[in-house]
């Protein structure tokens, strides 16, 4: 079977869209959030998307098989917030492991439905790992710079049962995702360094960051170019962007990523800017025709959807994906 | 996919790429404790706001990655970088450029590799451990995802000439590229730059061997960069701005021709290379080059004449003679010279009304001129003693005049009892601070040492003092200060307290004596300081001035108190678990050629002149600085080569009149550790006629750390160091005590008798300096002799003052065993005081004060460390093991409890 870095080699890959977006059309109840197994618990989890997996594993595996059916080369985990301390909101610190183990088991168990309909198109599965809602490097009080509400080892160990959960569950490949502070990342990678060596693993590793706003730079307040230099430390399959801005808004910032790396680039903007009700009402044709700016400049190895994209933003992008080259990889003198 | 861009990239909020065709980079160095004084006072006083300020000003002066070392031994290292650098991240126009993470200590770069998002440099890391302590770091770096700076510096040494130096970062480099595989363009070799023009031969080719080795690296080492600290290079031109500045400007403009890429420069202390005058250039590079055989001695010719009229004042030795008389005894006080002062005396007498005129006229005025000189640090401690000594020459010259005319006493501004507390003998501050406090006008009731509370408070009412000065140099004089302040307060005695001394501190003072006491208690740890102390305590109005130290000490007390963080401590048995593993089955152990103990009665201290380690002499004197650079210094260089030219003149009476006696007993024993932490010596093997009745058996106590180590490090205790008991192998110890003291009192009384109190705290500072050596050349002995486990050492003296042998000679009452107590066992097993006549107090300080005790641990792996804090766990197995008192070992162990 065809690895992913091989198959990044031959063409443009395309990346799944949102799953909060595809999660609520199903409109799920506080009891169907429960399910049987939480029935009696005592706080509320209905919000709680990462637990579906344990709760409603139809449903996310029927998400990940619309994003496949529209196109799609690489699924992310349903795995956001899988962490102890994103879980901490809900108490289920516990359930990290089991959390990750069987959401990583869904998305590989469809994937490998398609992937022998169609031995010509692999398809793999991305482990995603969120930035947690919790900063390393940003003071939660102004009147405190030098406070921390979460330390680097806090992280670390945090992000370890979350890779070492992802990997037995199977994934093709980590993602670390919407990236806001750069810290968090490195904590991340630190601990996906440290379990690739005790288990002796190579599986890659991809990164995005967010670039908050029109400034250019993340949250913690790194140009591209800096947190570049951030986290290119150790191999990773691609860096790229996603979330916050639409295609539109993030493509000076591809450019200049696509300049100043070797590694593969990546992006999955959202469907647009917000509108004043908070929605992303920009169409599939439209974010198309963006895209298709992206690919006609060569910007890009793997492309895909966040915030408001739907498979029919995939299939748009997929089908426009597969009439343009990879972007190739620089080499410069 | 083939990656050829390899430039050293960089981040803080932007990025810093490291291309051939960026300009040089400049690293900001003053958010440095260890290069600035002022930086090292506000994170000290955690004024942490200024020192932000302090980076803020690099940036906005150029710098283009900021270095930050917090390595001082006062300071908790890993919380200073960690809050620094979580304060610097919240300051966008200081966070934007990248930051170098400088410590010497391995958990302390990784405390900051912790809190920073972009991509930082450590500085730094070396093979001076071994390759798998390199190794281990290395990979931590890279997986922090930093950039590093390697150091010449290998398990021998750091590099010293060319060779070494290319070695050494070749082997380096060929560890990181090929086991660590760290990118290369992510090093940068600090290959060392050391100072040149310093009048040894083995500098004089320190620059160019930078050079050629900075070439060889970038010719070599593919990718890698190469930094340095610029400064170092001119470190014995320090005052000299005018060749200091040539000096980096030259160095730098060669060393970038060589390849070198970054480095930490002081851009304010840059000359522009063009506008170096040719003159000085030529000398400079002429040095730098190392093109001539006088090259250093035409440089420092050159250095005299840009510094100024130095020449001219020599010819104007004698010219002062003939200025008016006023003059002539100010010039006699400031320049201490006693040469003319009686005749000169004598004239103003002759010209004033009363005798007493001439001390409250001239002689005030000269010497206000010496406070003031002195208060504005234009002149050093050994002048000013110098200058007491003209003064009280003079006064004594008066004295019999005055009370011819029976027209009353010299007015003091004050007096003030001095004496050193119960229990201790050591007296050279205090000493100092009398003379200083005597030339400012104040009457000195100094009562020496070993003074009982109650005789200081008798005189203290006796004489009506006004100020009392308590001094000590031991760990138990704390306890005496906290005892005379409650016996203060218990007679109702309302005489302001100052506290002097080597252990004592402003916290200690703040925390544990002001409480007690409803008066004025103040620290004061310099004879400068003690001047202004006392005259603001004395001012008329000095209400305001004490409610300010009231209040100040008030605030100190609490911060201290509150201070968030608590070190962390484990429990002794854990600790015990933890202790510092040595492999027994292999370890080397070397069975003493003479076990027992032996005696040097009469010992010719003439040979232990080259065994002295003069910088803590300058340091007795308040002159700061490492001998023999400190003779160089254009600040304090000329006072302190004067200073070192009268200690030479004393030292040569002391040997070829045999004024002092040296004496030594030691011994070697069989000894095994028992219980964790008690050495067992096994006195029945060996004869002993001198061991009377101990049973055969004896045991040192050993105190183990117990703060929380980082993992991998141990908590260690001396007993570590010692074979245990049950590996079944047989181990050594070794116990000493020498003393060179014997005569330095009787000589001390007969300077101050002839009124030179400079020469009397000379002598005592002397007689310290030589018990020292007198140390340094007995372990010497015992290691390639009479132990003889390492015959074959050959090291200089600078190489023993920085520790290099094998083996540890640690001694009761410093870091490794701060247990006095254990001075007693020492005295039980060597018989000291009848073997050699050193007595030990109360407070168990020796008497003469200048002796050294401890003990000899051979084994290869053992090393000096600070014991720290520990806990009332360890404190009550302590005190049962001893068969003391719970209490009793409190008061001998109170420096070193934590609180609770």
């Amino acid at each position: 079977m065809s690895s992913i870095k091989q198959e990044i080699k031959k063409r443009i890959l395309v990346l799944d869209g949102a799953m909060g977006t595809m999660l609520q059309q199903y409109n799920f109840t506080e009891e169907d959030f429960r399910g049987e197994r939480f029935k009696n618990y005592p706080s509320s989890l209905k919000g709680n998307n990462d637990l579906l997996s344990i709760t409603q594993p139809e449903a996310i595996a029927e998400v990940h098989r619309k994003y496949f059916e529209a196109g799609a080369d690489i699924v992310e985990t349903n795995t956001f917030s899988g962490t102890t301390i994103a879980m901490a909101d809900y108490n289920l610190e516990e359930l990290v492991y089991e959390l990750n183990y069987e959401s990583a088991k869904i998305a590989k168990q469809v994937a490998d439905e398609f992937t022998k309909a169609n031995p010509e198109k692999p398809r793999f599965v991305a482990g995603s790992i969120g930035p947690t809602n919790k900063t390393a490097s940003l003071s939660p009080d102004v009147n405190r710079p030098e406070y921390r509400a979460i330390t680097f080892d806090e992280l670390r160990i945090a992000y370890k049962q979350q890779v070492e959960a992802l990997i037995d569950g199977g994934v093709d490949v980590l993602l670390v995702e919407t990236i806001f502070d750069t810290l968090n990342a490195k904590a991340a990678l630190f601990a996906i360094e440290e379990v690739k060596e005790t288990q002796n693993s190579d599986i890659p590793v991809m990164v995005s960051g967010t670039i908050t706003d029109a400034s250019g730079r993340t949250l913690s307040g790194q140009t591209v170019e800096a947190f570049l230099a951030s986290i290119s430390h150790i191999p990773l399959l691609s860096v790229g962007f996603n979330c916050a801005l639409g295609a539109e808004q993030l493509k000076p910032y591809l450019q200049r990523l696509s300049i100043a790396t070797d590694f593969y680039t990546s992006a999955h903007p959202n469907a647009g800017l917000p509108n004043a009700f908070g929605e992303y009402d920009q169409t599939p044709k439209q974010m198309q025709q963006l895209i298709e700016d992206y690919l006609q400049d060569g910007l890009i190895n793997i492309i895909g959807g966040c915030c408001g994209t739907n498979p029919e933003h995939i299939k748009a992008i997929a089908e426009v994906a597969q009439n343009y080259k990879p972007r190739e990889i620089v080499i410069l003198a | 996919m083939t990656k050829t861009k390899k430039y050293l990239t960089l981040s803080g909020l932007e990025p810093l790429v490291v291309t051939p065709e960026s300009n040089f980079i400049n690293i900001g160095e003053r958010t440095n404790v260890t290069g600035s004084r002022k930086f090292l006072r506000l994170i000290k006083e955690e004024k942490y706001n200024e020192a932000i300020e302090v980076a803020r000003h690099q940036v906005e002066g150029g710098a283009q990655i900021l270095d930050v070392n917090m390595d001082e031994g006062m300071l908790d290292g890993v919380y200073a970088m960690t809050t620094f650098l979580n304060l610097i991240a919240s300051e966008p126009d200081i966070a934007r450029i990248p930051v170098m993470i400088d410590s010497s200590k391995w958990e302390i770069l990784e405390a900051g590799l912790k809190v920073v998002q972009g991509k930082s440099v450590v500085n730094s890391i070396s093979l001076k451990e071994g390759e798998t302590e390199f190794i281990r770091q290395a990979k931590l770096v890279k997986r922090y995802g930093a950039a590093v700076v390697v150091m010449a510096f290998d398990e021998v040494g750091q590099a010293d000439n060319y060779q070494r130096r290319i070695d050494i970062c070749k082997r380096s480099y060929d560890i990181l590229v090929d086991v660590v595989n760290f990118p290369p363009q992510d090093i940068i070799f600090d290959p060392n730059i050391f100072p040149v023009a310093t009048g040894l031969d083995e500098h004089r080719k320190n620059a160019l061997d930078y050079f050629q080795a900075t070439k060889w690296i970038r010719e070599n080492l593919p990718y890698a960069n190469v930094s340095g600290g610029v400064s170092n290079v001119s470190f014995s031109f320090r005052g000299n701005d005018a060749v200091r500045e040539a000096m980096h400007s030259s160095f730098l403009y060669h060393a970038i021709q060589n390849g070198m890429n970054l480095g930490i420069v002081n851009p304010s202390m840059l000359e522009v290379y063009d506008e170096i005058d040719k003159d000085l250039l030529l000398c400079v590079e002429d040095v730098l080059f190392d093109r001539r055989e006088d090259a250093t001695d035409r440089l420092l010719d050159f250095a005299e004449s840009v510094k100024g009229q130095k020449r001219e004042e020599e010819t104007a030795i004698q010219e002062w003679r003939n200025d008016p008389i006023q003059d002539r005894i100010t010039h006699a006080l400031v320049k201490g010279i006693d040469a003319f002062i009686i005749e000169d005396v004598e004239e103003a007498r002759l010209m004033s009304n009363k005798p007493i005129d001439v001390i409250e006229g001239h002689l005030m005025i000269g010497m206000n001129v010496v406070g003031d000189l002195f208060g504005s640090g234009k002149m050093f401690l050994p002048q000013v003693v110098k200058s007491a000594r003209v003064m009280k020459r003079a006064v004594a010259y008066l004295q019999p005049f005055i009370e011819a005319e029976k027209d009353g006493k010299q007015e003091f501004s004050g007096r003030i009892l001095m004496a050193t507390v119960k229990g201790d003998v050591h007296d050279i501050g205090k000493n100092i601070v009398s003379v200083v406090l005597g030339c400012n006008n104040y009457e000195i009731i100094d009562l020496g040492v070993m003074v009982p509370p109650e005789k200081i408070i008798e005189i203290a009412i006796k004489e009506k003092v006004d100020i009392i000065g308590l001094s000590g140099l031991i760990t138990p004089s704390l306890d005496e200060m906290v005892y005379m302040s409650k016996e203060l307060e218990k007679r109702d005695i309302k005489i302001p307290l100052i506290i002097g001394g080597a252990t004592t501190s402003r916290a200690h003072s703040a925390v544990k004596i002001a409480p007690n006491y409803s008066h004025s208690v103040v620290h004061v740890n310099d004879a400068s300081r003690a001047v202004t102390v006392v005259g603001n305590l004395l001012r008329k109005d000095n209400t305001v001035y004490k409610e300010q130290i009231r209040e100040e000490y008030d605030k100190f007390r609490e911060q201290f108190l509150k201070r968030g963080r608590q070190k962390e401590f484990i429990s002794i048995e854990e600790a015990r678990k933890n202790k510092f593993k040595i492999d027994w089955k292999n370890s080397e152990i070397v069975k003493p050629k003479q076990l027992g103990i032996q005696i040097i009665e009469d010992f010719d201290i003439k040979k232990l002149e080259t065994y002295i380690d003069w910088s803590p002499f300058f340091r007795s004197w308040d002159l700061h600085g490492k001998y023999p650079d400190i003779l160089n210094d254009v600040v304090v260089g000329s006072q302190a080569t004067e200073l070192f030219n009268d200690a030479l003149e004393l030292l040569k009476r002391i040997f070829d009149e045999k004024l002092l006696k040296a004496k030594a007993v030691f011994g070697l024993f069989p000894a095994n550790t028992i219980n964790d932490d008690d050495i067992e010596l096994d006195l029945s093997s060996v004869s002993l006629s001198e061991v009377e009745d101990k049973e055969g058996k004896l045991n040192f106590l050993t105190l183990r750390q117990q703060s929380k180590k980082a993992e991998g490090k141990p908590n260690i205790a001396l007993a570590d160091f010692i074979a245990p008991k049950d590996s079944g192998r047989q181990d050594y110890i070794g116990a000493f005590c020498v003393s060179t003291g014997f005569g330095t009192q009787e000589l001390a009384t007969q300077f101050e008798a002839n009124l030179d109190d400079y020469n009397a705290i000379m002598i005592k500072a002397l007689a310290d300096r030589l018990a020292e050596a007198f140390a340094e050349y007995l372990h010497k002995e015992v290691r390639t002799k009479h132990w003889s486990y390492a015959q074959n050492e050959d090291l200089s003296n600078a190489e023993l003052i920085k520790e290099s042998y094998k083996g540890i000679r640690p001694a009761p009452g410093y870091p490794a065993c701060p247990d006095h107590l254990e001075k007693k066992t020492i005295w039980d097993l060597l018989n000291v005081d009848e073997n050699i006549g050193v007595k030990l107090t109360e407070s168990l300080a020796m008497w003469p004060a200048a002796s050294v005790s401890g003990y000899y641990l051979g084994n290869p792996e053992a090393r000096y460390f600070g014991l720290g804090k520990i806990t009332e766990d360890q404190l009550k197995d302590y005190s049962k093991r001893r068969g003391i008192s719970n209490e009793e070992a409190r008061k001998w162990l109170n420096p070193n409890l934590a609180e609770n």
